[in-house]
């Protein structure tokens, strides 16, 4: 079986002559990892998302999922999905919508029930759909994507239209989803949030991929702040401790790369020598600064939230 | 392909516009099949009815051997736009709501939604025929026993026959409405060509074709809803009333026949082509 569920190599998508929404980018996600996938609006993410589910036929590259071409129903019969928002018909309730989405993938209606609990919409599941609001629609749209118990769940922007406590459940779901030997690959514009939940991500700009790594590799290694007087003795200092990897002056301070375990020790050294230590911190890159820097022109990504 | 037929029933049953329509067609189909005949024959004056059917003659086009034209004889035209605005709606929905994208991310080909569209619009039109054919016979039952009249009916082949004939005719226009609605990936505009073509533009073509400019005979002959008419024309007994509107013999029987299966499988292979090719955007 192949550590890869979705393998994609020099995936493009063109537009007539002049609109190239996805420009030759690879792809891989591992088996049961939940990988995020990120990008400005316009970036090509659901376009890509499209194009591995069958939806959309790509101008060039290749594309496997779950080891078959995109759209074959073998495959499709283990993917759960819900791309670019829920799409039901608003004359049936939420439970007769999910009756039909059972219908179609062939999978037992006694799975509808287990699918509304999962997303807390069990006693809502009678209402018509057009009654529903945002979040509802959201949910039960996640609620579909559950019902073949897929083993690639695909997701983009789950999280829409949901407020503060329906993003943090949903943040739970889709963490839980990802520790039941499934594989998640979770499109998002919450960047707090693809950097609790996610093992990989990768970011893609302008129909092109800009990175594609561990969220910790992305963010790079954390460092110590340290404000320091005489700076000059505490560099020379710090720079003799073969604890330390690097020191570097930056903004009126000295930037530590060393591991965090001996930040005490680092302290003590300093004292030690003379040195007036006025701050010592730790300083962590956000998933957020990194994107910034990596699609660096006019965004409009949202603030990272902090539920 | 069981699975999406069920799944199409499923939704069809529960869509309030599918029974609107089948109300609106047996509506149709009652007014004007027995309603207004009956109505004619108990209010009507013998000496008013010169050069038209009399009294009798309405009450006469009402008993159980006229069944077949009364539930198939307004398909060709007022039943058949109701079939394809069914079909407009069936199909041309999935592109309005979005939830083709939800379909096609199942575990079905696209083929094979397709083709249990077709099938369960197929069985829904059969279905259909069913309760028309049901409430003319239960109407023509009580028009008989109450004006003492026999209890004649068609017989069982030649009501199969004909029924079979009208379910075509609305399979033709329900085919095309589906057609229109996954090449326009809408509702709205395929029921309004469809609506026009039915009700305008044939009938514009046929009497152009037949007064003014006899040369569009043959174009007129190629016509769906000329062909619908002529099948049905066909296939209804001798009665003394004049035909419903669109029912003539414009073409042979075999030809309508031929005529009407070859644009059911056109549209159904147009609109398949078009699903398979398309992006889903």
């Amino acid at each position: 079986m192949s550590d890869h569920v979705v393998e994609v190599r020099g995936l493009t998508k063109r537009y007539g002559e002049r609109i190239t929404a996805v420009d030759g980018i690879d792809l891989s996600v591992r088996r049961g990892e939940v990988y995020g996938f990120l990008g400005p609006n316009g970036a090509g993410k659901t376009t890509t998302l499209r194009m591995l589910l069958g939806l959309v036929a790509p101008s060039a590259g290749s594309v496997s999922v779950l080891g078959a071409a995109p759209g074959d129903p073998g495959a499709l019969a283990r993917i759960g999905s819900l791309v670019e928002g829920p799409a039901f018909y608003p004359y049936l309730s939420g439970h007769d919508n999910l009756r039909v989405v059972a219908r179609y993938a062939g999978v037992p209606a006694a799975r509808m029930d287990a699918s509304l609990e999962a997303v807390e919409l069990a006693d809502r599941g009678g209402d018509a759909y057009s009654t529903y609001s945002l979040g509802m629609k959201q949910r039960l749209g996640v609620a579909a994507a559950l019902l073949k118990d897929p083993e690639l769940v695909i997701l983009d922007e789950p999280t829409n239209g949901l407020d503060p406590a329906g993003m943090r459940d949903m943040r739970r779901l889709v963490r839980n989803l990802g520790t039941e030997d499934r594989t998640v690959l979770l499109s998002s514009h919450l960047l707090g949030e693809v950097q609790q939940i996610c093992d990989r991500v990768g970011v893609i700009d302008r129909g092109r991929m800009v990175a594609e790594s561990t969220v910790d590799e992305l963010r790079g290694g954390t460092e110590l702040i340290v404000a320091a007087a005489p700076s000059d003795v505490a560099r020379a200092r710090l720079e003799a401790m073969s604890e330390v990897e690097s020191v570097r002056m930056h903004a009126g301070v000295l930037r530590v790369r060393a591991d965090m375990r001996h930040t005490a020790l680092i302290n003590r050294t300093l004292v030690a020598a003379g040195v007036a230590v006025t701050e010592l911190r730790r300083d962590e890159r956000q998933l957020e600064d990194v994107f910034f820097d990596m699609t660096d022109h006019d965004t409009d990504v949202q603030e990272t939230e902090h539920v | 392909m069981y699975d999406t037929v069920r799944a199409e029933l499923f939704k069809l049953r529960k869509r309030p516009a599918a029974w609107v329509l089948l109300a609106a067609a047996a509506v149709l189909s009652q007014v004007f099949g027995y309603l207004i005949p009956y109505l004619a024959y108990t209010t009507g004056d013998s000496d008013s009815f010169t050069g038209r059917a009399s009294p009798q003659d309405q009450l006469a086009s009402t008993l159980p051997d006229q069944l077949l034209i009364n539930t198939i004889g307004g398909f060709p035209v007022f039943a058949g736009a109701l079939a394809l605005v069914l079909g407009a709606l069936m199909f041309g929905g999935e592109y309005g709501w979005g939830t083709v994208k939800t379909m096609l991310t199942q575990r079905p080909g696209r083929g094979s939604v397709l083709a249990g569209q077709l099938v369960a619009l197929g069985v829904v039109l059969v279905i259909g025929v069913a309760v028309l054919t049901v409430l003319s016979a239960v109407t023509t039952t009580g028009i008989a026993l109450a004006e003492n009249q026999p209890l004649d009916w068609p017989s069982l082949g030649g009501l199969a026959g004909g029924l079979g004939a009208g379910w075509l005719v609305l399979m033709m226009w329900a085919t095309l409405g589906a057609m229109l609605g996954v090449t326009l990936r809408s509702v709205a505009l395929p029921i309004g060509l469809g609506v026009v073509w039915v009700l305008g533009v044939e009938n514009l073509v046929s009497a152009m074709a037949t007064s003014v400019l006899t040369a569009l005979q043959p174009v007129r002959d190629v016509l769906p809803g000329v062909n619908a008419g002529s099948l049905v024309a066909a296939v209804m007994p001798a009665q003394a009333t004049e035909p419903p509107p669109g029912v003539s013999a414009s073409v042979s029987e075999p030809r309508a026949l031929l005529t009407l299966g070859l644009y059911v499988v056109v549209c159904a292979v147009v609109a398949s082509w078009t699903s398979r090719r398309r992006d889903v955007v």
